[in-house]
């Protein structure tokens, strides 16, 4: 057991959220310590939901577009000129019931007197059977990292939303085809998203549709697929399979202390970043499933920094 | 040369593997995987902390895809463990530095 030497401010999560919270709090002089997760291959990893994607289109200040991951190492960059300090490791415990704070990393004690917790929310799966033995063996939590090694053949991509649609335009560059399977009649993309994918020859989409099972030894070589008005199922032969149907907040370690709705997300008094215990401030994809969005995590990021900000200023003048 | 990462090409490819006097862990990456960026340093870490029991190698799949498809690599970061020339393990994805050491562990002596 190591207990490390006090901090002002520590932030758990790496996103667009913790980061711009990391370069508000550095700026300040708060010398904060970026408790930024570990490596994975699924969203949740440090620099979040962005190190799994191509081109952002939509960050304000880069007109030509920027690659998510590239614009995540520019964050963090810029939050270390300011003194931001790193841990790569993922916090395993915490106990916000005195004072100061206390964060572990495994047997590691970190102490402070104000947390930002912005953990973000990752990538649902669609818990099949056999799902888990098949990742990497043509089911894929990462477009990105995968679809290279689907040059000239069929997959499908399950899911109605943005990140869905993303992938699926994506993974035209290698695949012959691209079955998009959604559970309902219509999707829930962006506009400007589906337009791209209906234009895109080499996408079907199949309503109404679910995943019911994947089929394949050593490797995938088909899924069942089922249709949820007529109950017809069909077998689709594909080589790969890429998730896309939705996130969960990263809440598990904050279970029983920070006010949680009832999926999950962790819910901050309106109009600021304040959770239920003073002195904890949440921002990003873990309390926010409405927008979603790099920049409106990266809002509430700088949110979180200035009440931290202004709470340490007032609850503890004179320590 | 401890802590030394061998850069792998489909020339090199058998002979080094087949050589070493340690297990050698070969990372399939590509400069395209934000995963694959974010364990290099965790390698290359361990790279240095287990020398002399673990050799580590990385193998750039745009370059070199006969041998990643040699090994049915369909995902990145990809991590093969080879003993005696043969393959022993397999991991899959990204991972931690303490996940990745308690993966490893079993096959080092």
């Amino acid at each position: 057991m190591t207990t490390h030497p006090h901090r002002k401010v520590i932030i758990i999560g790496s996103g667009p959220a913790g980061l711009t919270a990391a370069v508000y709090t550095a700026r300040a002089s708060l010398a904060p310590l970026v408790i930024e997760g570990e490596p994975s291959s699924t969203s949740d990893q440090p620099g979040g939901q962005l190190m799994l994607t191509t081109e952002v289109e939509n960050f304000p200040g880069f007109p030509e577009g920027v690659q998510g991951p590239e614009l995540m190492q520019r964050m963090r960059d810029q939050a270390a000129r300011f003194g931001a300090e790193y841990l790569t490791e993922k916090a395993t415990n915490i106990d916000f019931s005195s004072t100061p704070k206390r964060v572990w990393v495994r047997d590691d004690e970190y102490t402070a007197d104000a947390v930002i917790v912005s953990t973000g929310a990752r990538s649902l799966m669609l818990n099949l059977p056999d799902e888990t033995r098949l990742i990497g063996h043509g089911v894929s939590t990462c477009a990105t990292c995968d679809g290279f090694f689907f040059r000239g053949r069929e997959i499908v991509v399950v899911g109605g939303g943005d990140s869905a649609i993303e992938e699926a335009s994506f993974l035209t560059k290698f695949a012959t085809k691209v079955t998009i399977i959604h559970r309902r009649d219509k999707f829930r993309a962006s506009k400007i998203m589906q337009e791209r994918a209906f234009a895109n020859p080499k996408i079907v989409v199949r309503w109404n549709s679910q995943v019911t099972r994947l089929i394949g030894d050593a490797t995938l070589s088909a899924v069942e697929v089922t249709d949820t008005v007529t109950g017809a199922v069909e077998t689709l032969n594909v080589g790969g399979l890429f998730v896309a149907i939705g996130h969960r907040p990263n809440t598990d370690l904050f279970a029983g202390v920070l006010d949680m709705d009832d999926t999950g997300y962790l819910v901050t008094q309106p109009g600021s970043s304040r959770t239920n215990i003073a002195g904890v401030f949440a921002c990003g994809d873990v309390q926010d499933h409405t927008y979603r969005q790099a920049i409106t995590a990266a809002g509430s990021g700088c949110m979180a920094a200035i009440d931290a900000e202004r709470w340490l200023e007032t609850a503890h003048a004179g320590k | 040369m401890a802590g030394n990462v061998v850069t792998l090409t489909t020339a090199n490819f058998d002979e080094t593997i087949r050589s070493a006097n340690t297990p050698v862990l070969v990372d399939f990456w590509a400069e395209w995987c934000g995963p694959c960026k974010q364990i290099d340093p965790v390698i290359r870490e361990i790279a240095v902390e287990k020398a002399g029991a673990l050799t580590i190698a990385k193998l750039n799949v745009d370059d070199e895809g006969d041998v990643a498809m040699r090994f049915s690599v369909m995902s990145i970061p990809t991590m093969i463990l080879f003993k005696n020339g043969s393959e022993v393990q397999r991991f899959v994805g990204a991972r931690g530095k303490q996940a990745l050491l308690n993966d490893l562990s079993p096959f080092l002596g």
